[in-house]
């Protein structure tokens, strides 16, 4: 019996429910070198920003238990060349892509929505808001509803209605069910959770922070039940609305757990860094799990934790198929 | 290219451990300067990073084997200094871009410091295949921390060794023996690895002489495989403008008077996209 690992990212039928998180496959040609790209649900690239952009020092990467720190600064090419060489790359091979965009104003997001409107190749369009609010002194978009929803309005306004918006949320507030309502009110698709929580470390021979600055993004397996967390909480207050869950994804069991919390895709970070061939071992691994558990489609175990206990196995969610009016 | 490889030997080498893996995959698309990655840990690791090594000698027995040396410094090298032959190691690679290799049989002078000398000892095997001269200049804060000097000495023209404490060969660092090696050999290159203050040194030596030097850097990296973007050093372009460029993917060989190594660590305010604009930002 093989299982139907299709899913849908709103109208959007990806062949399987496993994406690279942004940033942590570059733009694809990377890992193309180990395997093709096609056998992904989706390829995310890194967050896409206006003006080329260097980053920030090293030392930017710091490993902690289960994880790693890291203070990249969506280090990129910026939008020029990623619309001349890198996105006419991937679809010119046809291969879905998430475009992930960064920027530091509601305008420079909406330039970039303008820029990516008519670009052909793009699947979807994910909007990270963890970049610093230049205009409320520096403060990430993604820690207060209304910052974030202004960005999304303004994004999903400009984006053809044909391409999905997604909106990528931080562990890092209150209330991420308010923050991801938000999000959806403003015209989001579907949401991603959740991006790096920040963390830091010392080092303890040099007596300075391990990272040039100062504090960075935790990712890897330390932050699985944090994403876990999220994933469950907005599913159960938004059951409509397509995540992507990610954070600390190593192996088809953590996935799984996304999955079941409400995760329609998957995303894969830290891993690849870990082993480039992790999307394919994960997208194996999760297709073995849920035929063993007697699931026949990857649509039907979608938030199924969510059923009371002592219920009797069935199909809480609508089909995704049905769902996406 | 990924491979799980079979631990064939293991042995110390003064200060150091070498490793000797079977993987047939690896050995026979090496070129002199590739490293290899290393998942450490085991299966359920908590270290999520890979190590990166450069390779010290490839053989064909067994299908293809690639030896790497290293310090046991940190948590993960300290894992890998456990291993016993036969266990088994999850390599990928071949990584980077080798070294360029002269097309004359020209005289080369190959530095190396610490551990990072291994990697020139594959770079001298492909030098003297081309009729090339090779003389070393190796170096350590110790006579038991200079690796490698037995198979300089067989294989090279003449071989210079350096110790800070002067328990071996001339007392100072390989640079203050550099330049009357480079002068009594009279070298057309020099070819380098170490850390960077090392190379630093290295590339101003040859930069006097005004002959080409290439330097393999070791950089600190999470993947090796150019998509965390956390190995980045400003390095000058053919176009004269600096760009942060990864140490994995566009290195780890650099030409060394490209690299500036008084900025690394920190992005220099007329590298492509620095904050506030560099010089040549588009906007």
């Amino acid at each position: 019996m093989s299982v139907d690992m299709r899913t849908f990212l709103a109208h959007v039928e990806l062949v399987n429910p496993i994406t690279t998180a942004a940033g942590c496959a570059s733009s694809g040609r990377e890992l193309a070198q180990f395997f093709d790209l096609h056998r992904l649900g989706a390829l995310t690239t890194r967050s896409i920003t206006m003006a080329p952009r260097a980053g920030r020092p090293t030392p930017r990467m710091a490993e902690t238990p289960s994880g790693m720190l890291n203070a990249v600064g969506l280090q990129g090419p910026g939008i020029e060349a990623f619309l001349e060489r890198e996105l006419p790359w991937l679809a010119q091979r046809g291969i879905k892509t998430i475009v992930s965009i960064g920027g530091g104003t509601v305008a420079e997001y909406s330039e970039l929505a303008r820029r990516l409107a008519d670009a052909p190749g793009v699947t979807a369009l994910e909007v990270n808001l963890s970049c610093p609010n230049m205009e409320d002194r520096g403060r990430v978009f993604a820690r207060e509803g209304s910052a974030a929803a202004e960005v999304i309005a303004s994004v999903r306004s400009i984006m053809r209605y044909d391409v999905p918006v997604i909106a990528k949320l931080a562990p890092d507030v209150a209330d991420i069910v308010a923050v991801a309502r938000a999000c959806v009110d403003a015209g989001a698709d579907a949401l991603s959770m959740i991006n790096n929580p920040l963390g830091m470390a010392i080092d303890t021979e040099t007596l300075r922070p391990s990272l040039a600055a100062v504090t960075g993004g935790l990712s890897g397996p330390a932050i699985l039940p944090l994403a876990v967390r999220c994933v469950w909480q907005v599913h159960a207050a938004l059951p409509g609305v397509p995540l992507i869950g990610m954070g600390g994804v190593m192996t088809g069991r953590d996935a799984f757990q996304l999955v079941l919390a409400g995760a329609c895709v998957v995303g894969v970070g830290t891993a690849l860094f870990h082993d480039p061939y992790a999307c394919l071992r994960i997208e194996r691994e999760l297709e073995d799990l849920l035929r063993a558990r007697g699931l026949q489609r990857l649509a039907d175990a979608v938030g199924l934790a969510h059923r009371p206990p002592g219920s009797a196995r069935r199909h809480l969610l609508v089909d995704t198929e049905e769902s996406t009016t | 290219m990924q491979v799980t490889g079979t631990v064939l030997t293991t042995r110390r080498v003064d200060a150091y451990h070498a490793l000797t893996v079977v993987a047939p995959g690896i050995a026979e698309r090496f070129r002199p300067g590739h490293f290899v990655s290393v998942a450490v840990g085991g299966a359920y690791t908590s270290m999520v990073t890979r190590r990166a090594f450069s390779i010290h000698d490839v053989k064909s027995d067994y299908g293809g084997t690639v030896e790497l040396v290293f310090t046991a410094g940190g948590r993960g090298t300290a894992w890998l200094a456990e291993r016993r032959a036969r266990d088994t190691l999850d390599l990928v690679g071949p990584l980077g871009r080798p070294f360029p290799l002269p097309r004359d049989p020209v005289h080369c002078v190959l530095v190396g410091s610490e551990y990072g000398s291994a990697v020139l000892f594959p770079l001298a095997d492909a030098l003297l295949a081309r009729g090339c001269r090779v003389d070393f200049v190796l170096g350590g804060a110790g006579a038991e921390r200079v690796f490698g000097a037995m198979r300089a000495r067989r294989i090279a023209e003449t071989t210079t060794l350096t110790t800070e404490d002067g328990s071996l060969g001339l007392r100072g660092k390989v640079t203050d023996a550099l330049p009357s090696v480079i002068a009594d050999t009279r070298a057309d290159a020099v070819y380098a690895c170490g850390p960077m203050e090392t190379l630093r040194a290295v590339t101003a030596v040859a930069m006097e002489f005004d002959i080409p030097v290439q330097v393999a850097v070791e950089e600190q990296m999470a993947c090796g495989i150019g998509v965390c973007m956390t190995c980045v050093i400003p390095v000058i372009g053919d176009d004269g403008a600096t760009r942060m460029v990864r140490a994995c993917a566009e290195g780890p060989v650099f030409r060394g008077e490209r690299v500036r190594f008084e900025d690394v660590g920190t992005i220099p305010f007329d590298a492509l996209g620095a904050p506030g604009g560099g010089a040549r930002h588009v906007s």
